[in-house]
């Protein structure tokens, strides 16, 4: 008992306090916008448009990174709690209520200064229902002014010409004009055009960092540790000088770490022995953060391939930002985002990497909030099973609700669900 | 024929989760094709253009053991998906050779993956509307996905839907809609004599019935309800918000009404209601299809208000319109849209005076003692301190 109790200190590695230093100077930016004169934009994760957003000089707040900022400190649950005093129904997703009682409370930033109300809402309707709502609400809460880009999702599992043609149009003559309007600054489509360069290589290098997960041992965790590697690529930084640098500084170190044979970085060090491969489907609980990842890494399990690494863009099958076709690009880039894929692509996807990364399991952490992924996974479960042969097993939790996280019941499962694999090895060894 | 006939004919379809009504229209010629669609929206004139049947799925009901169903979904997910998976994997569905998901929420939007996974021999599409009402902007490309949809559905139908083909049909339901029109006009008149029960299980026949007969079964209606003498209550009249998707129990509208509301309103089965005014029948009928949706349509919790200023006035509106003296936000639990919705729609009632109360239910709610109790408390408060 007394060990638990015992302060971890954190390992940190150059990328990792680059990456600390990027997102308290964008904190920085939000709240000191009253004094600086500079627009604040808030829009979502997936269908983030950061580079587009940078022609025009304006700073990018995400209230998802908010609600997570909170959860890991442990504050979302009085935000949550305010919003459902205030009428928000328990049943519907934490973000949003975190997002509305944070700023009940002050909407005060991580850094201790108050959010300025954003001069504009971007609405970035990409593969998640609740986000028309969600920005309908934070509306009404600052009385700003919205655009809305919807980007339709890939029913039939494929983009069409027409899907690509209604985003580009609506950049083009809808969010163009109207970030031109809010910023006072002309659209340039050169410094689009450098942008995105940017970003291509970011993303090569956030792809090879991935990819790692291959080798055996993996030298990354791609869903604990991958949340960390995928935060400046899914937020306010790509397209920036800083994401190229930070990915450059991330790939060195994974490519001393295979170098060295050594396994993926956890909060308490190096993990030690690789004993299970496991690819995971859904976001992970924020509130019980390392509670949850310590489950995995004090067994020997590594995550090698997830798919919450891939909300806010999928890269690993090819896409990149490319420069020389700036607004078409920015759509395929939205309209490729994982929860707009529809469920036969998810699948495959997934099947892809239980196979490529060569994963001994399937495990989903559904979230209760998040019906956008929730929706449907107890049949993608059983299809990677029939598919593939490997146990998958089902945890239940919730992003930022910490009423939601069952830390014994969790653990019991995660046991369960290793003792299974271990038996499955040892039926095919004996077979 | 008398409103009892017609209503028992109503209720059978109603309880039939076997849609024998379908099977027999379907039986009596090989070549005939049904098209399933779920809330809230699809346009059915391409589908009956198509010499097709357009048939409503709006889940399992009460009556209906969902055992499979459940093993599909998590205990925070809405009912009607895990009670339609429950009617296609019974067997119950096998007649749709055809079903459409329109774009609602994410709920219904993974179904049509997990429909295209379990049941790949059935055309399966999703079908997504915009949310950008500018005609060259959301208009174009809604066009196109009617032009993708019809495509579609011209080989399932194994013929061309030609643009007269879609003319036709276009008065064939611009007529259901002045119908349902003059029966929602008749029961905000006479509300005693048009019960919501019963207005309820009309509309539901519609789902389910070749739209020429609905017809004829709506002016039978209206006809023998008109003569009808029924006894007037001291009832308030109430607007009924949230049941667009996830169908309440019939029961509990009944225990609505019981609890002293008269509904005068409300968002059941707005596929009947989408368009408020008749589709041209010259030019071009996909063009008019669009324009009508985005320029003349309904709006609910699935649609997006571009302009702040304007969320919930519909339903201030209808209250208004409707002589009624407060809402019942009846929402199914776990509905996103719905539930997201509420609080800013609660707002708009709130300053302009408008009484309300709130509660969840789900398809298979059986207690309906709460639900009465909170209705007849609302009923009582409005009949004693209302300013009206």
């Amino acid at each position: 008992m007394s060990a638990d109790k015992t302060p971890i200190e954190v390992v940190k590695e150059p990328s990792m306090l680059k990456q600390k230093a990027m997102i308290a100077e964008n904190y920085r930016k939000l709240t000191g916008a009253p004094e600086t004169g500079r627009k604040v934009v808030s829009t979502y994760v997936p269908g983030n448009l950061n580079e587009l957003i940078m022609c025009f000089d304006m700073v990018n707040n995400l209230p998802e990174i908010n609600a997570i900022q909170n959860g890991m400190r442990q504050k979302s649950r009085g935000m949550i709690m305010e919003a459902e005093k205030m009428g928000h129904s328990e049943d519907v997703c934490t973000y949003v209520k975190a997002d509305i009682g944070m700023m009940a409370k002050g909407n005060i930033a991580p850094n201790g200064e108050p959010l300025p109300a954003p001069d504009l809402l971007l609405l970035s309707y990409t593969g998640c229902f609740t986000f028309m709502k969600w920005f309908e609400l934070l509306r009404d809460e600052y009385g700003c002014e919205t655009v809305m880009l919807q980007v339709p999702y890939e029913g039939d599992g494929k983009v069409t010409e027409n899907m690509r043609n209604f985003v580009v149009k609506q950049l083009k003559e809808e969010v163009i004009p109207t970030f031109e309007r809010i910023s006072g600054v002309k659209f340039d489509i050169d410094r689009l055009r450098e942008n995105l360069r940017r970003s291509a290589a970011a993303e090569d290098d956030l792809v090879w960092v991935l990819q790692s997960a291959k080798n055996r041992p993996s030298p990354i965790d791609a869903y604990f540790g991958g949340v960390f590697y995928i935060g400046p690529i899914f937020t306010a930084f790509r397209g920036t000088d800083d994401a190229v640098e930070y990915y450059r500084l991330l790939r060195q170190e994974i490519e001393a770490r295979i170098a060295n044979g050594q396994g993926p970085i956890t909060p308490e060090g190096d993990m030690g022995s690789e004993k299970y491969r496991l690819v995971v489907e859904g976001p992970p609980n924020w509130t019980s953060f390392r509670d949850f990842w310590k489950m995995f890494y004090d067994e020997g399990a590594v995550v090698v391939a997830s798919t919450y690494t891939k909300v806010g863009g999928v890269y690993d099958f090819g896409f990149r930002h490319d420069p020389d076709h700036p607004l078409e690009s920015l759509a395929d880039y939205c309209l490729g985002c994982y929860t707009n894929r529809n469920l036969p692509q998810r699948v495959e996807m997934i099947e892809n990497y239980m196979s490529e990364y060569e994963a001994d399991g399937f495990l989903i952490n559904s979230i209760k909030s998040c019906n956008s992924f929730s929706a449907g996974q107890l049949l993608i479960m059983r299809e990677i099973e029939d598919r593939t042969g490997k146990p998958a097993a089902f945890v239940e939790s919730d992003l930022v609700d910490p009423r939601y996280f069952s830390k014994a019941n969790i653990k019991n499962r995660l046991e369960s669900y290793f003792q299974m694999i271990d038996q499955k090895r040892q039926g095919a060894a004996a077979a | 024929m008398s409103t009892t006939k017609i209503i028992n004919r109503c209720q059978a379809l109603f309880d039939d989760l076997d849609f024998t009504a379908v099977g027999d229209w379907k039986a009596a010629d090989s070549t005939r094709k049904v098209i399933g669609f779920m809330p809230v929206y699809v346009p059915r004139e391409i589908i009956h253009a198509g010499g097709m049947l357009p048939v409503g799925i709006l889940g399992g009901g009460d009556q209906l053991e969902v055992i499979h169903g459940d093993a599909y979904y998590q205990s925070y997910i809405c009912r009607i998906p895990r009670s339609t998976i429950e009617l296609g994997v019974t067997g119950r569905l096998d007649f749709v050779d055809g079903l459409l998901f329109p774009s609602i929420c994410d709920v219904i939007r993974n179904l049509s993956g997990m429909w295209k996974l379990m049941f790949p021999d059935v055309y399966v599409r999703y079908f997504d509307v915009p949310q950008n009402y500018d005609d060259e902007i959301g208009g174009n490309y809604y066009v196109n996905e009617l032009q993708e949809l019809r495509s579609g559905l011209e080989n399932v139908a194994g013929r061309a839907i030609t643009d007269d083909d879609i003319r036709r049909s276009v008065a064939v339901y611009n007529e259901n809609r002045r119908l349902i029109r003059d029966l929602y006009a008749f029961r905000v008149r006479s509300p005693w004599k048009a019960p919501s029960s019963e207005v309820y299980l009309l509309l539901r026949a519609g789902m389910v019935l070749p739209v020429e007969e609905h017809n004829q079964m709506l002016v039978d209606y209206l006809a023998a309800a008109e003569s009808q003498d029924r006894a007037m209550r001291d009832n308030c009249r109430i607007v009924l918000q949230g049941s667009f998707c996830e169908q309440p129990p019939l029961n509990l509208i009944k225990s609505i009404e019981l609890a002293g509301c008269y509904i005068v309103d409300d968002d059941f089965m707005l596929v009947n209601r989408w368009l408020f005014d008749d589709i041209p029948l010259d030019g071009d009928p996909i063009a008019n299809l669009a324009a009508a949706f985005l320029h003349g349509s309904r709006e609910t919790a699935a649609k997006y208000q571009p302009d702040g200023a304007l969320k919930g006035k519909y339903l201030v509106e209808s209250v208004r319109d409707n002589a009624a003296e407060g809402v019942i936000f009846a929402a199914p639990s776990f509905c996103d849209p719905a539930l997201l919705d509420r609080p800013m729609l609660a707002k708009a009632m709130t300053k302009h005076n408008i009484p309300y109360i709130s509660f969840k239910y789900a398809e298979n709610s059986g207690q309906m003692q709460p639900i009465r109790e909170q209705a007849g408390t609302f009923a009582d408060s409005i009949k004693l301190w209302s300013d009206a």
